[in-house]
Order: structure tokens, then sequence, then C-alpha cells
């Protein structure tokens, strides 16, 4: 065990499949003697030469679309957009071809590919970095969409999702890359894709986030008097509407937390999966809290525009007197 | 100060034999009268099938097809340089080059017909899923190549793209890519003159498509695109180079459309009757039988064997499509994911 970071979490996930698997590379701008601008790659490139830790040209849908066909020919390509403001450049090689190549195909090619990007606000970075851009690929049939909120997911989902026969877009919580520090295990692990996990169990209501919203909203639950569980999505697509519809039966209250735009967010998913399975548990009206359906604003602006504790306690506030 | 020249580029044309049929000798290449032959008889078979994808569509027989009428030498001497093991990146318009990588006819058909199944590859061979989004698969067949190069394996990637496609930002990324890496890959632009109504002047003020390698550092070669022996020529020269690790290869095949589109598209509306029949008269196909007449590789009684072969064979396909089933609706689910999702699950449950 080591006391690890987000980015230390998602080096060591890096690392265990470099070492493990010969077909894993790791591709991007700056990902090589760099080590990549979070430094998720320091010392990678040392250790593995420059064949499987690659500085690619600037250009995302080249990265993208070549990784595309990287793994069709059976590598594991890992590729790293360096924010998230940046995947909109590849979203058609995305779409048309990394979620299409199976079933366009019947079958007969793959592409089991890791698309890495540090996503949403909070960090004071520079115009258009930042978008929580979630919800387009939860869109996508054929992609999976896995988002850890601490160390301990970061590197036993990265790994699961290298691993998966089927390309998978991985949203690091930039804004808590150095926030949590925890004990996470050297050797290797995998957290299973598509669960859900209960971060803290409670009868009064269920919360429900992911990535880096869930340790603002764990860190404003614990100055409300209520006893809320907690839950972490971990992933959004395939989404484990299980383990949200066992909590929402047993508590009738819920409030959802993600920093998109609200409008067609992914908390209005989870609100129609509710209404579908267990619309008559509910004691009251759901709650969402999220960004606002405007541009995602620069630096100054930008806590105004995220989920606030005080959003959140409202909110708690709201579904608790109905 | 100073200001000079600091590097001459130039292009390439190649040509080997000219309309009349006639073959510079020097510049042939390495054919037996055998290849000649199989070379000659596949591209009787492209067109013989392509003629009947065209009367299968207006009888509604299939839906929408594609032809590739004027391009069987582009297509043919191109797909003949591979083995099954390389890969290959088609796009809409590259039926007659599945024929030749061994792709079942009335596979081609089942696509026509709007069943997915028809472009699945068959184990032997690589053949990626049809592109229909123009110039997306160049980047793919890179990365597959780089692949290749990094498993330290013998096999070549090749994909296909138009004049059009050329002015996609994929291309600028595959070439880029390509060239950066160093890959064993090779990209063929099949320069029909036009993407759909627009001319080729209209989609780059380059002279050449050719060119577009230089700045990439990629080497670059323009071809007479109705030329099947030039057009094998530099093929086979790409591949054995990319095959030997010496990195990628633009091909631009210098040809000519000559139906419409695609069978929903009226071509009299932007080009005149006049410039198809110009090209009509540097037919691939009449101009490899001049070459084999005079070599006497070819007679009638021959000529009509394979077009009578070719016709068999394509009406039998033809019987072997026609005798398809249909897709079972559910199929639309499978292969979405490896494993299907709980909420695919959930969903086939519904929609049964």
């Amino acid at each position: 065990m080591t006391k690890m970071n987000v980015v230390d979490a998602v080096k060591s996930a890096l690392r265990t499949e470099l070492k493990k698997d010969r077909r894993v590379l790791v591709m991007g701008e700056d990902v090589g003697k760099n080590g990549g601008v979070f430094r998720c790659t320091d010392g990678l490139y040392d250790e593995f030469g420059p064949d499987r830790l690659v500085d690619t040209p600037l250009s995302e849908p080249g990265i993208i679309s070549t990784a595309i066909g990287l793994a069709a020919n059976g590598m594991r390509p890992v590729a790293e957009v360096q924010f998230s403001g940046f995947m909109y450049g590849p979203f058609d090689q995305i779409i048309t071809h990394a979620a299409k190549i199976r079933s366009r195909s019947s079958g007969r090619f793959s592409c089991p590919l890791v698309v890495r990007t540090p996503y949403g606000g909070g960090i004071r970075a520079l115009e258009l970095h930042c978008d929580s851009v979630e919800t387009f690929f939860a869109h996508i049939p054929g992609i999976k969409v896995v988002i850890p909120s601490h160390p301990y997911d970061a590197k036993g989902l990265l790994i699961s999702a290298i691993r998966d026969p089927d390309p998978v877009i991985f949203l690091e919580p930039m804004r808590v890359y150095r926030a949590i520090k925890e004990e996470v295990p050297d050797k290797e692990y995998t957290v299973p894709i598509g669960k859900a996990k209960v971060k803290q169990e409670g009868s009064d209501l269920t919360v429900i986030s992911y990535g880096a919203m869930l340790k603002y909203t764990k860190d404003a639950l614990e100055k409300s008097d209520y006893s809320a569980e907690i839950i972490d999505l971990r992933t959004i697509s395939p989404l484990d509407t299980e383990t949200i519809i066992n909590s929402v039966s047993k508590t009738g209250r819920c409030v959802i937390v993600n920093e998109a735009p609200k409008t067609c967010g992914f908390a209005a998913e989870i609100i129609a999966s509710i209404n579908d399975k267990c619309f008559f548990s509910l004691e009251a009206p759901i709650e969402r809290i999220t960004g606002y359906d405007a541009a995602f604003p620069f630096a100054k602006l930008e806590d105004y525009y995220l989920p606030s504790e005080k959003k959140i306690l409202k909110a708690v506030d709201k579904v608790m007197s109905q | 100060m100073v200001k000079k020249v600091i590097e001459n580029f130039s292009v390439e044309y190649l040509q080997v034999m000219d309309e009349n049929g006639k073959v510079d000798e020097e510049l042939m290449p390495k054919l037996s009268d055998k290849q000649i032959k199989e070379l000659y008889e596949l591209m009787i078979l492209m067109r013989t099938f392509d003629d009947k994808a065209f009367s299968l569509q207006r009888q509604g027989r299939i839906g929408t097809y594609i032809q590739f009428k004027g391009q069987e030498a582009s297509q043919c001497g191109t797909a003949y340089t591979l083995e099954d093991k390389d890969w290959m990146f088609p796009m809409y318009r590259s039926s007659g080059a599945l024929i030749v990588r061994k792709h079942p006819i009335h596979q081609l058909f089942q696509y026509g017909g709007g069943d997915v199944r028809g472009i699945k590859s068959s184990e032997n061979v690589n053949n990626f899923p049809i592109s229909i989004a123009v110039g997306t698969q160049t980047p793919h067949a890179v990365g597959c190549a780089w692949a290749s190069k990094l498993k330290k394996e013998k096999t070549v990637s090749l994909a296909y793209t138009g004049d059009g496609g050329t002015s996609r930002g994929d291309f600028h990324d595959a070439l880029n890519f390509a060239g950066v890496n160093k890959v064993p890959c090779i990209i063929v632009v099949e320069n029909n003159q036009y993407a759909i109504s627009v001319p080729r002047k209209k989609q780059t003020a380059s002279e050449t498509l050719a060119q577009k390698a230089i700045a990439y550092g990629v080497k670059g070669i323009q071809v007479d695109g109705n030329d099947i022996f030039a057009v094998y020529k530099a093929t086979k020269e790409a591949v054995d180079n990319a095959r030997a690790g010496k990195g990628p290869t633009l091909i631009e095949n210098v040809t000519y459309r000559i139906a419409d589109h695609s069978t929903s598209d009226d071509a009299k509306k932007y080009r005149s009757d006049k410039e198809v029949q110009e090209w009509v008269k540097k037919d691939p196909i009449s101009r490899l039988e001049k070459y084999m007449h005079s070599k006497k590789l070819l007679d009638d009684k021959y000529k009509q064997e394979v077009a009578k072969t070719a016709k068999e064979k394509v009406e039998k396909e033809v019987k072997v499509y026609e005798g398809l089933k249909d897709p079972d609706p559910k199929d639309m689910f499978l292969y979405t994911f490896e494993e299907p999702t709980e909420a695919l699950k959930e969903q086939l449950k519904d929609f049964e």
C-alpha cells in the first residue's frame, strides 16, 4: 500500500498494465518525455521507452483515429486527450467508428480503446479546457463511460478499462487530481465497470453523484443533520440502475449532483430511470443540482457556476421538507 | 541576410501503357501471362458485378448502390498487390477492390440490400468494414500499420479514399501520423474527378493530389489510374517498400467515374456527355484488351469465355443473395458490446 492521489493512482494503473501486457501503449500530447501536463505519465517514458509512451503530433482527432487502427489490429492503446475541452475534435471518430466497429463488422473486428481525459472545472484552467462532456458519450451505443472519484477507484477502474474488450471513455476528475490522498495497493486489482458504490449508508435520502463532485457533495453532507445515503456512480454507461433503485426505494427521497449543464445532463437520465423503476417509492420530487445552461465560465466565474455546498444543502432541505 | 531556395520538390507521374494499349517495355512491371490474364478476368468480373448491381437497384432488388465503373484498373491493380493477411480499408466505392480481396459477391449484394452482415470480412482475410464517412478510414489504416510495425509483423495496410476525401482533416492526420511514425501503409486516392458534383479543381488548388505527400515527408506518386500496369507497378513498389520498413506511400490514381455518383444521383446535371465520352475512350478494360490482343493473350473466343464465366458467377451469386434470410430484428442488439449490458438485455426483452 502506498498513499496515492488520483494522479499517482492513474500512473500506477498505467504502469501495471504496461508491465503486464505488451499490447498496451500510452499515446497523446506530451505524455512521453514530459510525463503529461498533469504528470500522470511521469517517469513512464524512461521505464518503457518511446514505442510505448508515444508523444504524438498535436491533433486529438489524429490521436484517436490512429488509436482506433491500433486497437483493431490487436494493440491496447490508451490515448490521452489533454483536456476534456478538446474531446470535440475526435468526436466523429469515436461515434462513427470506435463505437461501431464491432457491430458494423458483425463481431469480426473490435476496438479495445481507452480514451483518458481530465474533465470538469474548478482548477482555474484556461478557457475552453473544462467542459463536462460525459453525457455526449453516454448517449452513444457501443461506448462505456467511466468516471472515478478517488484514487483507489481510479486505479482499479483504469485497469478494468484497459482490459475491457470495448471502447471506454475514462474521465478523470481533474479538480481532485491532488485533493484526495488515500492508501492504494501497489499490486494489480480491478474495480468492475458498470457497478456503482454506496459510499455511505443512510436512511433519510439518497444523494447521487460522481467524479470530482462526489467529494464536494460528501463534504457538504457532513454539515447536514440528515442521514444521507451517498452513491458514487463510478460508471455512467452502462449505468448501475439497480444500486440507485435499491437505495431510492429505501429512502424515498433523492438529490443528484453533477456539474454539467442542466438540460439533458446526466441527472436527467437518472431521474428518468427512477421514474421508470420506483416512482411510487418517492416521498418528494427529485432535486438535481447541476451547472447552468451557460457556457462554462472562465476562471473568475467558475466557482459561481459549479454546484456549491450551499446549493447542495438547500436541495437536501427542500426534498426533506416535503 | 540571405534569401535562397532551400529545397526543390518534384512530382512523379507513371504511365506504362498508353490509351492504345502500347506499353513502354522498360517500365513494364514483372507480370506473367497468367497474371495478366488473371487481372483481366478480375476486371471483367468487377464490371459484370457493377452492371448487375446497378440493374438490381433499378429493379428494386437492392437499395442504393455506388458504382465504380471506369475505376476497375485503379481498384484491381492496387488490391491485387496485397496478401490475405494484409489489411484493406475500403470506402463505399471499393466494391471492386473487395472482389479482388475475395469478398464474396453475394455479400456485396447483401450489403446493397440493406443487411450489414454483407460487409463482414471472411476470417482468412482482413477487409475492414466499408467506410461511409468520407476519408475517415485513412488514419485507421495508419494506426493498423503502426500496430503491425510494433508487433514486428510483415503486414501492410492499404486505405482507399477519393479526391473529395483529401479535403478532410482525417486525410491530413493520416499522412501526418504515417510520416512521423514511418508506418507500412499505402493510401490510395482514386481521383475520379468528382466528389458527387464538385469537380476536382474545387477541392484543392494543388496541381496534383500526389504532391500533398511531400509536405508530410511521405512518398507520393501520380499514376494513370486507367492503366492497370502502372497502377500495379506503383502499388507493388509501395507495398514492397512498406513491407521492407521503408515507410508509407500516397498514390494518386487519375481516373474517372463513368457512372453517376450513386444510383440516387444524376451526373448530367453537372458534367457534359462530351466529357464522359472522352473518358470512355480511355477505358481501362478496352485498353488492356488492346495490349493483350497485340501480345496474342486474347482472342474473341477467350474474351467470350471470360465474359460468360463472369456472368455465370455473378448470376449464381445473385441467386445466393436472394436466397439469404433477412436479418433477425433482434440482431440489432448484437455486437453493441462483447457482452450485452443490463439495459440492452432489458430493451431486448421489451422488444420481444
